[in-house]
């Protein structure tokens, strides 16, 4: 923390239930070094008990928080108002895109999580396939044994950020085509039909922006170039084995 | 005859565990939370699944309840824990010291603990501090706060489990005399008030506790007490790492993810709903952590947060115990109706909820077994699939 303070405007969506969606505006004083979530919660805590929003670890590994921090996503709570705003300045904050809001900037994401089972997607699974690139942590055949969390912690950023997903509802998704990748075809063949299908791996566009906002080094937009790479691979060895 | 209803007040891990206790039970179980699931103190949880070795010198009764915990949980709820275990290092003779008391503690609540040499801790955590002297192998783990409790809500929502959130209680509804009888609440999401009615109100509020049992004039003697806690941007170990020593600050680093995460201290507040962190108390935990891993001191800080614990009994901060209580007001105050449980730690959530799914059952008049101890929990995705 700093012991400078700005005052900024936060700009908050609105919607409750029945009621047309509006922006609330708060005149708060900040330290540039805390995070929006903080500044979000204090507004609920000190001016304004009715404000719904979704938050639990703050320190981004629940993925609860995910928010359009100025129009791009964020996870909220270790995204330090320094980088997306300046003193005297407005900092507008909205739900997540492509899910439906619940109330205010709490959003349903009922959807991401049925497909993120749909599709096998591991909660946890050994270090060994975590995909660490750091060379304190090269592996021996033992570590296997280790489990750890996976890196994508659901918090829909990617869906909010995605342009094919606005365009239709069914889509999976980057962070649930990530998850099918992740378990790969070899593994789960069964995930072929699934994602080689129009709402799979051929509505991405390649935007990258999943990839872009992911806060959780995922990469979805490079895990779904490498299905489609799969998924080509496992056609043509099928192709191969009917005809043998 | 009609299944009893149960409103439990709060949704994180004691609420969401005894839901999934009385639904299992045969109850007509409806949690009603304020925000979203485990939006206070659950949420922010460092994440240690203890073996119970931190508390196996000073605090027994909490270090049996943690490994007995520990065991459950890893066969129940597997999806959410990283169950790669702990070390205790000592870095000085202080440390050796308290390694004596340690071992007998640990026998004391059958914590099963392996010495090992500084060079084997070594190849296991490369990244530990290489000057350690000794450390102690246990069966910590790390656990995701939030998908544990959303994995108790779901198999509680599966079994019939109602779940009101962005619903907050104004007042208890209280008879002529003086007994709950149901909540007043406001849905935040309508902007409206309503009225619940129940054969028992649960107090599942943690710290928050003593803010319920006040609408019905009511008392319980819980001490909130936060700690900072500090994530890092590098995996630098897979085990828990704790110093073997009496429980000070920034004395346990976990790994969580791609990240490590460095808690706690412990501190007083006088406002529950916003607590700052103090950023001396995040700057120990970069000097304390660094003791443990090095490496810390020049990594990247991911994200500084508190969370306040709901510390009761006799002792003030590091000194209470850790143990949990469940509280019959009928007995305590003769408000009847309502049951306050709080206390204990994450680790201990089901038997805090098995604790309280007893007392409430036994009120009313209800011979029904605990099963939690063996029912496996569904994926935590099905709570936010499944219609409430």
């Amino acid at each position: 923390m700093s012991e400078t303070k700005w005052n900024i405007i936060l700009k908050i969506y609105r919607q409750k239930e029945n009621e047309a969606p509006h922006y609330s505006e708060y005149k708060m004083e900040v330290d540039p070094d805390e995070y929006v979530l903080d500044a979000v919660e204090r507004v609920w805590a000190f001016m304004d008990r009715s404000l719904c929003f979704r938050h639990a670890c703050h320190h981004s590994t629940c993925g609860a928080c995910g928010m359009r921090v100025n129009g791009v996503e964020k996870l909220t709570c270790i995204t330090y108002i320094r980088d997306v705003t300046q003193d005297g300045a407005t900092l507008k904050v909205e739900p997540l895109r492509n899910f439906p809001v619940i109330s205010d900037l709490a959003v349903d994401m009922g959807s991401l999580y049925c497909r993120m089972d749909s599709v096998g997607a591991r909660p946890v699974l050994p270090v060994t396939e975590a995909e660490i690139e750091n060379p304190s942590n090269k592996w021996n055949p033992e570590d296997a044994k280790y489990i750890r969390l996976s890196d994508c912690i659901e918090c829909g950023l990617c869906i909010s950020a995605c342009p094919s997903a606005a365009t239709s509802s069914g889509y999976l998704g980057p962070a649930v085509l990530a998850g099918a990748q992740a378990n790969g075809l070899k593994h789960d063949p069964a995930l072929l039909e699934l994602v080689d299908s129009e709402d799979g791996v051929w509505r991405c566009h390649s935007a990258f922006e999943c990839t872009a906002v992911c806060p959780s080094f995922v990469d979805p937009a490079r895990r779904i170039m490498n299905l489609r790479t799969q998924i080509v691979s496992e056609r043509l060895s099928r192709l191969f084995r009917r005809k043998s | 005859m009609s299944k009893p209803h149960a409103i439990i007040i709060g949704a994180g891990f004691t609420g969401t565990a005894t839901a999934h206790d009385l639904a299992l039970r045969g109850f007509d179980v409806t949690v009603i939370e304020r925000g979203d699931l485990c939006n206070g103190t659950s949420g922010r949880t460092h994440g240690l699944l203890h073996s119970g070795g931190r508390y196996a010198v000073k605090d027994q009764e909490s270090a049996i309840e943690c490994i007995d915990e520990n065991n459950i949980l890893r066969k129940i709820v597997p999806q959410v824990i990283e169950p790669n275990g702990g070390l205790f290092i000592a870095l000085n003779e202080s440390d050796l010291q308290y390694g004596e008391a340690f071992i007998e503690g640990c026998e004391a609540c059958h914590i099963p603990l392996e010495e090992l040499k500084p060079g084997e801790a070594l190849r296991l955590e490369p990244n530990i501090n290489p000057k350690l002297l000794t450390a102690f192998l246990i069966p910590d783990g790390t656990f995701d706060p939030l998908r544990l409790a959303l994995s108790f809500a779901a198999t509680a929502k599966k079994n019939g489990a109602k779940f009101r959130t962005y619903t907050e209680v104004k007042s208890l509804i209280v008879d002529g005399k003086g007994n709950v009888v149901g909540v007043n609440v406001m849905d935040r999401r309508l902007n409206k008030s309503q009225e619940w009615r129940a054969d028992i109100v649960v107090n599942a509020t943690g710290a928050w506790a003593g803010e319920i049992t006040e609408m019905a004039g009511a008392h319980v003697p819980v001490k909130p007490t936060p700690g900072v806690m500090v994530a890092y941007e590098q995996r630098f170990i897979q085990r828990a790492i704790n110093r073997l020593n009496k429980p000070g600050d920034g004395d346990i680093v976990l790994p969580q993810r791609r990240m490590v995460v460095v808690g706690t201290t412990s501190f007083e507040i006088d406002n529950l709903d916003y607590v700052p962190v103090l950023e001396n108390h995040a700057k120990l935990m970069l000097e304390r952590g660094a003791e443990l891993i090095p490496a810390i001191a020049n990594a990247k800080m991911r994200g500084k947060y508190m969370a306040t614990r709901p510390l009761i009994g006799a002792g003030e901060g590091r000194s209470a115990a850790r143990t949990f209580k469940c509280y019959d007001h009928k007995e305590t105050d003769n408000v009847d109706g309502l049951v306050t449980i709080t206390g204990g730690k994450a680790t201990t959530l089901r038997a805090m909820a098995e604790k309280t799914a007893d007392v409430v059952c036994s009120k009313l008049g209800i011979k029904a077994a605990c099963m939690t101890k063996e029912v496996p929990l569904i994926s935590y995705r099905r709570y936010y699939t499944m219609p409430n």
